[in-house]
């Protein structure tokens, strides 16, 4: 399995507090991992710096087998490179149906006029009807997304991601506030798309943790302070310490 | 989803029909083509009110659909009116003059003219020069060109400066009100090349249809302005309803995630910005021949937020509200200030319309933005029972379609 990024000795300050310090990173082709960490550990940011929001100081970002550097591109271009995020809080345009949100989601041409003069072909309605499906919105097509329950705004925005065929996907929280069956439903999306992509899950839930069944890297202060199985890590002194002692 | 491009958007039907038949009926009451019920003043009002619709259209383009709360697009408007009324006031005056002296026993030769041309236009400001900005002033072809390209590229300067750096909110609200104001200073010098506060005038008089009276030419200004209006409307009604539409709602409603969607969020702010601009630049070409004279005040900062009430009275975000907010506002306005609404005295002091008009608009626009957000528009909702999701609030159940906190009040 070859690396598709590579995070190695970013820093970064927010008016004299380390959010991030000296923090390394790896993840392969097609890896699920879990970030966990105590709040302010620096995970959200983290995800910030990968995906173009926050500039780090200093460090390496590297992307994709041609080792490209993520540094100084913006979100846009990144997101085209190939990572999509999902945020903390549902967002999806609310206003918008379903469909319009997955069709502006679907991997397509970004540029204006492109997208001036875009028709939809039938491939991409049939791509849209398999999504809805698999993130069992497949009755809810036609429906204004702001009407849809907020497990299912959830799975909208993940469905959303997938559309964009990202090779990473980053994803903040995706449980959170959700019923115990919405979460299974979660926990099988997020497996499944985990088969042929990277996915990293930042989460607080050890229970849903657990059931990703994947790798975990423990945040502290804005370095890694360890990583490896559940099981591993939450056998782990320091970690025990500064998390899961609490 | 496949359906026809019409059926999608019904609304683009009905106001077209309605724009042809409005133009049908002032033509078939005007003093020109008919029974005269209609004078022809009023005909000039109604086609300067369908070119204030087509500025309003662009300005629902760029506020109501991108969310960008440009508070300068009627110095676009206004200078497309500037770049129509250079070649008017230019080929109009060119006539006077070489009719004049084409009397003298020697022949003017075409320097003399052209000199006499710059001593009529420029007399006013003490110049008889003609500035730089006038060299393609005798060409009606240029002139139409620049109609656009000026408030174009202008949009597409200042709109890259202001995007790319991220600039947003009531902080571009404020840089468009500066950038229209510098321009209105700037236009009010002698010194110009745009004859300062006196402006443009006599654009009513469209060279060589000297034979024709006003009441013709209004006419046809008023179907120039309908024509205008018919294609401004389908053009936005396409631009919003595919995924350009989709795109630019999402910008209006969370522009970051549009971001991390991968769309370049400045790009397609920049596309709508300068394309309204255009579009208000066209508007603005239509309106001023129709008013007579523009002058640096039609610039003024506060032409602009007018524009900004229109569009929310009538409702933003629909492109018809744009339509239904200038019209009403402005016809309700010319009716008031015009001095025939009947004062009302208290006794103790005399309701002058003129003077609290614009208190009265000043209120309804509070009034609009605080209890009916969606506008005049959002009466066509409760006719058509669309209703706006509304449902923010947890989840009270574990199953999707639960009641929300909300609505288990009710």
């Amino acid at each position: 399995m070859s690396t598709l990024l590579e995070v190695s000795g970013v820093s970064v300050t927010f008016d004299g507090f380390r959010a991030i310090n000296n923090l390394s990173f790896q993840i392969g082709d097609a890896e699920m991992r879990a970030i966990i960490g105590p709040n302010g550990a620096g995970k959200t940011t983290f995800m910030d710096i990968v995906s173009g929001k926050t500039k780090p100081d200093e460090g390496r970002i590297l992307w994709g087998g041609m080792n490209r550097s993520l540094l100084g591109l913006s979100e846009a271009k990144i997101a085209r490179a190939g990572i999509g995020r999902k945020f903390q809080k549902p967002t999806v345009f609310e206003d918008q149906t379903v469909r319009e949100n997955l069709l502006m989601s679907l991997k397509a041409e970004r540029r204006v006029l492109a997208v001036l003069f875009h028709r939809p072909a039938p491939g991409e309605l049939h791509q849209i009807e398999e999504l809805a499906e698999e993130i069992g919105l497949h009755d809810h097509l036609d429906r204004k997304s702001g009407e849809l329950s907020h497990g299912q705004k959830q799975w909208l925005e993940i469905g959303m991601l997938l559309a964009q065929e990202p090779r990473l996907l980053l994803v903040d929280e995706p449980a959170a506030g959700m019923s115990p069956e919405e979460r299974e439903h979660t926990t099988r999306i997020l497996v499944e798309a985990a088969r042929t992509r990277a996915v990293l899950v930042v989460e607080h839930d050890m229970e849903f943790v657990r059931r990703l069944n994947c790798r975990v890297t423990v945040l502290h202060e804005g370095s890694v302070l360890a990583e490896g199985s559940l099981d591993h890590v939450t056998a782990n002194q320091k970690v025990i310490d500064v998390y899961l002692g609490r | 989803m496949q359906r026809t491009f019409i059926y999608r958007n019904p609304s683009l039907l009905i106001f077209l029909c309605g724009l042809a038949l409005f133009t049908l009926a002032v033509t078939v009451f005007s003093e020109a083509f008919g029974a005269g019920f209609i004078s022809t003043s009023f005909v000039k009002t109604l086609g300067k009110t369908l070119c204030l619709c087509l500025v309003a259209i662009a300005m629902d383009l760029v506020w109501g659909y991108c969310g960008i709360l440009s508070l300068g697009h009627f110095a676009f408007f206004g200078l497309g009116g500037y770049m129509i009324g250079m070649w008017l006031m230019y080929e109009r005056t060119r006539e006077i003059v070489a009719g004049a002296m084409a009397e003298a026993t020697i022949p003017p030769t075409d320097a003399e003219i052209v000199a006499a041309i710059g001593n009529q236009i420029f007399g006013v400001v003490g110049a008889s020069e003609f500035p730089v900005i006038w060299v393609f002033a005798d060409s009606l072809a240029i002139q139409l060109a620049l109609v656009v390209l000026v408030p174009g590229v202008l949009a597409l300067v200042f709109g890259w400066l202001a995007f790319r750096s991220r600039v947003t909110g009531v902080y571009l609200s404020i840089l468009t009100q500066a950038m229209t104001l510098a321009l209105a200073l700037y236009l009010f010098q002698n010194d110009s090349g745009l004859r300062g506060n006196n402006g443009l005038s006599g654009l009513q008089n469209i060279p060589g249809l000297d034979h024709l009276p006003q009441s013709v030419v209004s006419v046809w200004f008023l179907w120039a302005s309908a024509v205008a209006l018919g294609l401004g409307y389908l053009l936005a009604t396409w631009l919003v309803s595919g995924k350009f539409g989709s795109v630019i709602r999402g910008i209006r409603d969370n522009e970051n995630r549009v971001r991390f969607l991968g769309y370049s969020v400045e790009g397609y702010k920049l596309a709508v910005f300068t394309l309204t601009a255009c579009m208000a630049g066209i508007a603005g070409a239509l309106y001023y021949p129709q008013a007579g004279i523009i002058n640096p005040a039609e610039i003024s900062p506060i032409a602009s937020i007018y524009l900004a009430v229109w569009v929310a009275i009538g409702g933003r975000g629909r492109i018809y509200g744009a339509v239904i907010g200038a019209t009403f506002v402005s016809l309700v306005s010319s009716w008031f200030t015009g001095g025939q609404a009947p004062d009302i005295d208290l006794g103790f002091y005399t309701i002058n319309w003129v003077d609290w008009w614009l208190i009265v608009l000043g209120l309804s626009f509070v009034l609009v933005t605080l209890f009916a957000p969606k506008g005049i528009g959002g009466l066509v909702d409760l006719w058509t029972q669309r209703r706006s999701p509304d449902r923010h609030g947890a989840d009270l159940g574990p199953d999707p379609g639960a009641l929300r906190e909300q609505e288990a009040l009710e």
